[in-house]
């Protein structure tokens, strides 16, 4: 027992789970290897976590769709099941019993193996993050290099999956979607880098541990960036071009039915949830909180960005492709590196910052986010500026349109 | 290294979700510029022109509706003027201040839908479409307080309208106008200024004036591009003579423009309104005429001003109680005349902005 | 500034979002139906009934079919017949309301329903048996003498064929 000791008290999820399993006996004879029993807790271990995500972003799909409703002045799902919380099961029944449907000229192995590929990015992210105090997975020394690295993977589904449909609109999609992911990597890494130099570890455990103070205020642009671009690498409005369901029908899935599709939608709505959750940790100051578990301060904190996310992509129209390139590297990159930079020279003139100087820092990096805003926009501004009415607006009348509705 | 290309076609449509309709549109790209657009259409085509044929004057307002559905006052109104045209009618005042009121109306709600439709184009997941149709719901509410139906209406008939308006009708109207400017409000609050939406429409699609004309396009298509021509000025018909209104023209003939001028629209729609409804008399709605109108022979052409553009009817009668030929010309279908004059050069996701921006009505399209 | 544009618009959806929803759960609840409202139910009375079949030809597709026999006490005046057959085929029918307006006496009125969905189309046909025995709550679509009283058919009473009349 004694190699595993250190890693078990770090995690105490893991560790109670081994505990239990590697205590079991009858009269003092062990039923369960302690081999076995640190294969079963480990298997446990990420049999509660995947069903913990699905379960979330199903409710989550639930959530999205009341909320997104009432945005739109009507209620969204509300038939199957109190306040119709049981549609999501209802959805994933009828798409579990519709026919499987393969178009001629479709790439057999490719077409059938991108939907699994796809929500492996997505899942694989949970693998590293801390869900609330010793819960986790594992604590990779490199986390956020992984998670770098896993996002990247649905990427290769999507080309897969636009290829391998042999459809015109999804391959259209799939070479959006690549090239926008590969824009979007960069300003993603260089709004992290600042969070890293802060917390000079590139663990999320560590990264949660060192926040004295949220990274969001000492990294307003690096959160900016950060949302932008991981909106961009999920595919969400306003970026959501790969799907763009009034240009190219539904994207890279066009062809899909059935689960495979399912799938597909499932990992596009665990995307979200791994946003942020990513966020959460990196800039929310994780799973720490006053008084409430931690494990509540985690989902309150994930479900606020989430809410963000949603309202986002209920409001604003979808950008175009070469915008969006245009907005990745001419926008968020240069506003990335200025981030780096600044964070970088604080961090020169400051080796080992205190509080005080950690809220100097923030203010100093606010002020700067609001002068690159300021700029960027006075940049920009001459095309992005509404014409006046193209004839004079009649007398306006009483207030009344609260009233009337 | 050289790559070897090729452009690809696609075919946009008929199943495709935003072609407004079952249009189809043969696209030959290069990566995701268009090079070519080649418009396929007919799939809705109903020969709404023979049936008019074969029915009594009459009974073709209701074929009327089903031209441009989400308009069908427009159209009840320009056959209803083509007939009494043709059989030398003249309605009563009142009637005339109705169909003003109801056609208005109907622009009003026409427009909603159209830039409701052009922001899902957009891609805005339907948020602004709700709201659109949020209001739009309470113009149909009118018309099912006016006419008893939401979508079919055959308000209208020939010598005025089919009876007047309930007595409940007139607070809801000025209910309507008492509220609606600030739903407006709130449409331009939410888009006017959205970056985004300025990025994509503007100097976006952008149609000549020349062009326009040359395309004998009509409407809204046609006043975007800085061309003055409503028919309610340059040939008014019932009662717009006696209205005050402005014509929005725009300025750069962009898709930005041809929603604006939208907006516009909608608020010196609501003035019309109101003052149809200050000025309305008292009367009579219906000139008293037999059932079935037996015109004398001739012929006899009548336009309105559409919410799409130009609609007009072309009636020949031979003297029996039916038609002997109805010509529909109708705007959607001329509008799509620029085309692809304004699609070409610009990006996949442009064109269905650009298309969504023309606002056609595939009923209408293909009659 | 860049981004006011969108910042306003996120506001615009977040008062929406506590606001009351606009849209009503139908089968629960109704929507508010104009009296004038065109349904499917449509009432015909036959008491009024002369069966000149003037709807049938005023109807712009021809789904009125009637078969009449001399019959009653006044066969020598020529206006009273029986009505063996008056079947409406409400599947083809467009609800456009003409044969209401051609109707000289009073005889036939839209209907305020409209649910009266069927899983076959010759469910839809209206036949005079229905006709005869449904309750009847006229739409006061073109008879302005309904509209007087103010009479309102959604859930409103039934009337008799001696009070539609004019």
């Amino acid at each position: 027992m004694g190699g595993y000791t250190p890693f078990r008290e770090a995690n105490a999820f893991f560790g109670n789970l081994y505990d239990l399993f590697a205590g079991l006996n009858v009269f003092g004879v062990s039923l369960i290897p302690e081999w076995l029993a640190y294969f079963v807790a480990g298997f446990l271990v990420i049999f509660i976590v995947i069903n913990v995500v699905v379960i979330t972003t199903t409710v989550g799909t639930w959530v999205e769709r009341r909320l997104i409703g009432r945005i739109q002045s009507r209620l969204g799902p509300n038939r199957w099941g109190p306040f119709g919380l049981l549609t999501p099961v209802a959805d994933a029944l009828k798409l579990l019993t519709k026919e499987d449907t393969r178009p001629e000229g479709v790439d057999g192995w490719v077409f059938n193996l991108a939907p699994l590929v796809f929500i492996l990015g997505p899942l694989l992210v949970f693998a590293v993050i801390p869900f609330g105090k010793n819960t986790y997975v594992a604590d990779l020394n490199i986390g956020i290099l992984f998670i770098i690295a896993v996002t990247t993977v649905p990427t290769i589904a999507m080309f897969m999956a636009g290829w391998g449909s042999g459809n015109r609109y999804s391959l259209f999609g799939a070479m959006r979607g690549v090239a926008q992911l590969v824009s979007y990597e960069v300003p993603l890494v260089l709004s992290i880098v600042g969070v890293l130099l802060l917390a000079g570890s590139l663990s999320l455990v560590d990264i949660v541990e060192s926040q004295r103070i949220p990274f969001i205020l000492i990294q307003p642009l690096g959160f900016f960036i950060f949302i932008v671009a991981i909106s961009a690498e999920m595919n969400r409005s306003p970026f959501d071009i790969v799907e763009a369901d009034s240009e190219l029908v539904a994207g890279f899935h066009t062809e899909y039915s059935g689960m495979k599709w399912g799938t597909f939608q499932l990992a596009e709505f665990i995307a979200p949830f791994g946003a942020a959750s990513i966020i959460t940790t990196l800039f929310l100051k994780g799973w720490e909180g006053p008084v409430l578990p931690s494990h509540l301060w985690f989902f309150i904190k994930v479900w606020a960005i989430w809410f963000i996310l949603l309202w986002v992509r209920a409001t604003l129209p979808r950008l175009r492709v070469d915008q969006i390139m245009a907005l990745a590297w001419k926008f968020l990159f240069p506003l990335g590196l200025i981030n780096l930079f600044i964070t970088a020279g604080l961090l020169l003139i400051w080796e080992d910052p205190t509080t005080i100087q950690l809220w100097a820092m923030g203010g100093i990096n606010w002020v700067i986010a609001l002068v690159c805003l300021v700029v960027s926009s006075h940049l920009m501004s001459d095309k992005l500026t509404a014409r006046p009415p193209l004839a004079p607006v009649p007398g306006r009348s009483s207030g009344r349109a609260q009233e009337a509705r | 290294m050289t790559l070897r290309t090729e452009p690809v076609t696609i075919n946009l449509g008929p199943q495709h979700p935003s072609t407004h309709g079952v249009f189809r549109m043969r696209i030959t790209f290069d990566g995701e510029v268009i090079l070519d657009v080649e418009p396929v259409f007919g799939y809705l085509h109903r020969g709404s022109e023979k049936l008019a044929e074969e029915r009594t004057y009459a009974q073709v307002v209701t074929l009327t509706d089903r031209l441009d559905y989400v308009s069908s006052m427009s159209n009840n109104l320009a056959y209803v003027l083509a007939v009494e045209k043709l059989a030398g009618i003249q309605p009563p005042e009142r009637a005339m201040y109705l169909r003003v009121i109801a056609a208005e109306l109907q622009r009003i709600s026409s427009h909603l839908v159209a830039t409701g439709f052009f922001l899902n184009d957009l891609g805005a997941l339907a948020t602004p479409l709700m709201y659109c149709f949020r209001e739009r719901e309470k113009i149909l509410d009118l018309f099912e307080m006016l006419c008893g139906a939401r979508i079919t209406l055959s308000y209208m008939r020939v010598g005025g309208v089919f009876q007047d308006a309930p007595t409940e009708f007139w607070p809801a109207i000025r209910d309507f106008l008492s509220f609606m400017p600030e739903y407006v409000d709130e449409y331009e609050k939410m888009l006017t200024g959205n970056e985004i939406l300025l990025s994509r429409t503007k100097d976006v699609g952008i149609l000549a004036g020349e062009t326009a004309i040359n395309c004998s396009a009509s409407g809204p298509v046609l006043r975007s591009a800085g061309v003055n021509w409503d028919l309610r000025k340059a040939d008014p018909y019932d009662v717009y003579d006696r209205l005050e209104f402005d014509v929005p023209v725009g300025t750069v003939g962009d898709n930005y423009d041809r929603y604006l001028l939208r907006i516009a629209e909608i608020r010196q729609s609501l003035r019309i309104i109101e003052q149809c409804v200050d000025q309305i008399p008292e009367g009579p709605v219906r000139e008293r005429i037999p059932n079935l109108v037996r015109p004398p022979v001739g012929d006899a052409y009548a336009h309105v001003e559409s919410p799409k553009g130009e609609l007009g009817f072309y009636l020949v009668s031979d003297g029996s109680i039916a038609p002997y030929r109805c010509k529909i010309r109708s705007p959607s279908l001329i509008n799509l005349t620029v085309l692809r004059d304004i699609l070409i050069g610009w990006k996949l996701a442009d064109m269905i902005v650009t298309f969504g921006s023309i606002d056609i009505n595939m009923g209408e399209v293909d009659r | 500034m860049y981004g006011i544009g969108i910042a306003k618009g996120l506001m615009v959806t977040l008062t929406n979002l506590f606001r009351k929803p606009f849209t009503i759960q139908y089968p629960e609840e109704a929507v508010p139906q104009s009296p004038r409202f065109r349904g499917e139910e449509f009432a015909w009375y036959e008491e009024r009934c002369t069966g000149c079949a003037s709807c049938a030809k005023y109807c712009p597709l021809g789904i009125i079919r009637i078969v009449t026999h001399p019959g009653g006490a006044n066969v020598p005046e020529g206006d009273s017949y029986a009505i063996d057959v008056f079947d409406i085929d409400i599947g083809r029918c467009m609800f456009c309301g003409l044969c209401v307006e051609a109707c000289p006496y009073d005889a036939l009125f839209m209907g305020s329903g409209f649910e009266r969905g069927q899983y076959r189309r010759d469910d839809l046909i209206i036949t005079v048996d229905e006709l005869r025995s449904s309750e009847r709550r006229p739409s006061t679509w073109f008879r302005p003498q309904l509209e007087e009283r103010d009479y309102r058919p959604q859930g409103g009473e039934p009337l008799s064929w001696e009070e539609v009349g004019r």
